[in-house]
């Protein structure tokens, strides 16, 4: 990764400080997990590299799962800041990936649209549990970010995703997050959203109706094949916020939220309770 | 090729059962968001510029010869709610009866044929277009178009909204809807070299929500 020293004052010096080109203000950073099965039959990271504000702890285990948490170091992304994070969990490992913290989209310094793109590859036998904390979009920020999982035939995917359109009382920023899922080869889940100033839409009846919070968890497992999850709606009892579980045209099963706030879309999402083959 | 032909393609009255759903307005209208001719033109744009976005591309990449069951696993990967996938089955089902009658020709016939059950209706009307010697942005007008017709016309019904009232909220959404169409026919032109993934993917997660609810309501005046 690259972290650019942050611009140099110009107070004491007699010429004025040059202004260092746009580029050489922005983060890249790419942070990589990966999991083998050892012959034991728990799980080994041979790859745990942190970078920049994606610094990665290893948690401990019981059950011969690895386990990670995101740490997230620094407020990241910024307007122009391009983050990255791989993980990849091999032939019949197990890793579950959570975070310790929320992730928030601020403006930043300099104008300019942040990327946020997260790669995820299981292989055959393998199972891994993608469990991060909400993305809140700042006032004024700007995310593209995008998620890519690649499943072989045999993997499982759990997978969580929540959305906040702006903090407590504040504006929302602009999102534009997509999630592509293959497996063994073939789409089997393409959505983008998008959210905030200058997306046509995005703020009526038929996209959110006023909610600020958006969540997806979605569960591949072969074992749904033979037996599709069954269609359930769900409603929050104090009316805030509203959900379906459906069973996408594939082996998956995918919670889709809606809700004033985080909170209550993190509760429509447990409420959900997928059954999981494993 | 005949301009004329996409007037037939998009005339509410082409017998491709269009007029029994409501794009989710019959919902819409049962949960107090659409009140009147704004909140109507409101719900239009939202769902203009998701599902409809996502079915112009659909649309005009059939249209432009891509291969059609490429395009309906597209369709169901962008569809994840059964409700709505079964939806548009039903009505590609439905329009591909029309289309071949229309204009017949062995593309019709052969996704006819590898998709009994029929294919999403955006797919079989891109392919109709091109049987009508139609282009892509003709099939993409005729698909956006009928994503806020619809609903247009349904919450005339389900309001007793004025007529002219929601006509003069499609004449408001023209600008949008060449909008949309530049957008997924660009999008569609992208595939041969990028493969379907360049084709919009974009979603309203409340018209999937109510969609599934809306199915299983006991009495209702729309299919969808």
């Amino acid at each position: 990764m690259t972290l650019a020293p942050p611009p140099i004052a110009s107070a004491g010096t007699a010429a004025p400080a040059a202004v260092p080109p746009a580029a050489a203000r922005q983060l890249r950073a790419t942070a990589r997990i990966a999991a083998v099965a050892a012959p034991s039959g728990a799980s080994r990271l041979p790859v745990l590299d942190g970078a920049g504000p994606l610094a990665l702890r290893r948690l401990a285990s019981h059950d011969g799962a690895a386990r990670v948490c995101v740490v997230g170091a620094m407020s990241a992304p910024v307007g122009g800041d391009r983050l990255r994070i791989e993980a990849a969990a091999g032939p019949g490992s197990d890793l579950r990936v959570t975070a310790a913290a929320a992730t928030l989209a601020l403006p930043g310094h300099h104008p300019g649209t942040a990327r946020y793109d997260v790669a995820l590859d299981v292989a055959d036998g393998a199972r891994l549990d993608w469990l991060p904390e909400p993305l809140i979009t700042a006032a004024g920020s700007d995310l593209i970010q995008t998620t890519t999982v690649d499943l072989a035939a045999s993997a499982r995917l759990v997978l969580r995703e929540e959305q906040v359109l702006g903090r407590a009382g504040e504006d929302t920023g602009r999102l534009t997050a997509r999630l592509t899922v293959r497996r063994a080869g073939r789409v089997l889940l393409d959505q983008e959203t998008a959210y905030g100033p200058g997306v046509p839409g995005w703020d009526t009846a038929a996209v959110l109706a006023g909610h600020r919070a958006v969540g997806q968890l979605l569960v591949v497992d072969p074992a749904y094949e033979e037996e599709p999850v069954p269609v359930r709606v769900l409603a929050a009892p104090d009316g805030a916020g509203e959900a379906v579980v459906t069973p996408l045209a594939g082996p998956a099963a995918l919670v889709t939220a809606v809700a004033p706030d985080a909170l209550a879309v993190r509760r429509l999402l447990d409420a959900a309770a997928i059954p999981t083959g494993w | 090729m005949s301009r004329a032909a996409l007037l037939v393609l998009a005339d509410g009255r082409f017998p491709a059962g269009g007029h029994a759903h409501s794009g989710g307005a019959e919902a819409a209208v049962a949960a107090g968001r659409i009140t009147d001719a704004a909140t109507l033109e409101a719900f239009c744009r939202g769902r203009l510029h998701t599902a409809g976005l996502v079915a112009a591309g659909l649309a005009a990449a059939a249209a432009g010869g891509c291969d059609p069951l490429a395009l309906d696993d597209a369709a169901d990967a962008r569809t994840p709610v059964p409700a709505l996938r079964t939806v548009a089955r039903k009505l590609g089902r439905q329009m591909m009866r029309a289309a071949r009658a229309t204009w017949p020709s062995p593309e019709l016939d052969a996704l006819a044929a590898a998709r009994p059950k029929g294919a999403h209706q955006p797919v079989v009307l891109g392919l109709a277009a091109r049987s009508a010697g139609l282009a892509p942005e003709d099939a993409a007008y005729a698909v956006v178009y009928e994503t806020v017709s619809g609903p247009a016309t349904a919450v005339v019904r389900l309001l007793s909204l004025d007529p002219f009232d929601a006509t003069a909220v499609l004449a408001r959404l023209a600008s949008d809807l060449d909008g949309v169409v530049a957008e997924a026919v660009a999008a569609a032109e992208h595939v041969p070299r990028e493969g379907i993934g360049a084709l919009p993917a974009r979603s309203a997660p409340l018209l999937d929500i109510t969609a599934q609810q809306h199915a299983a309501w006991p009495v209702r005046l729309f299919a969808s």
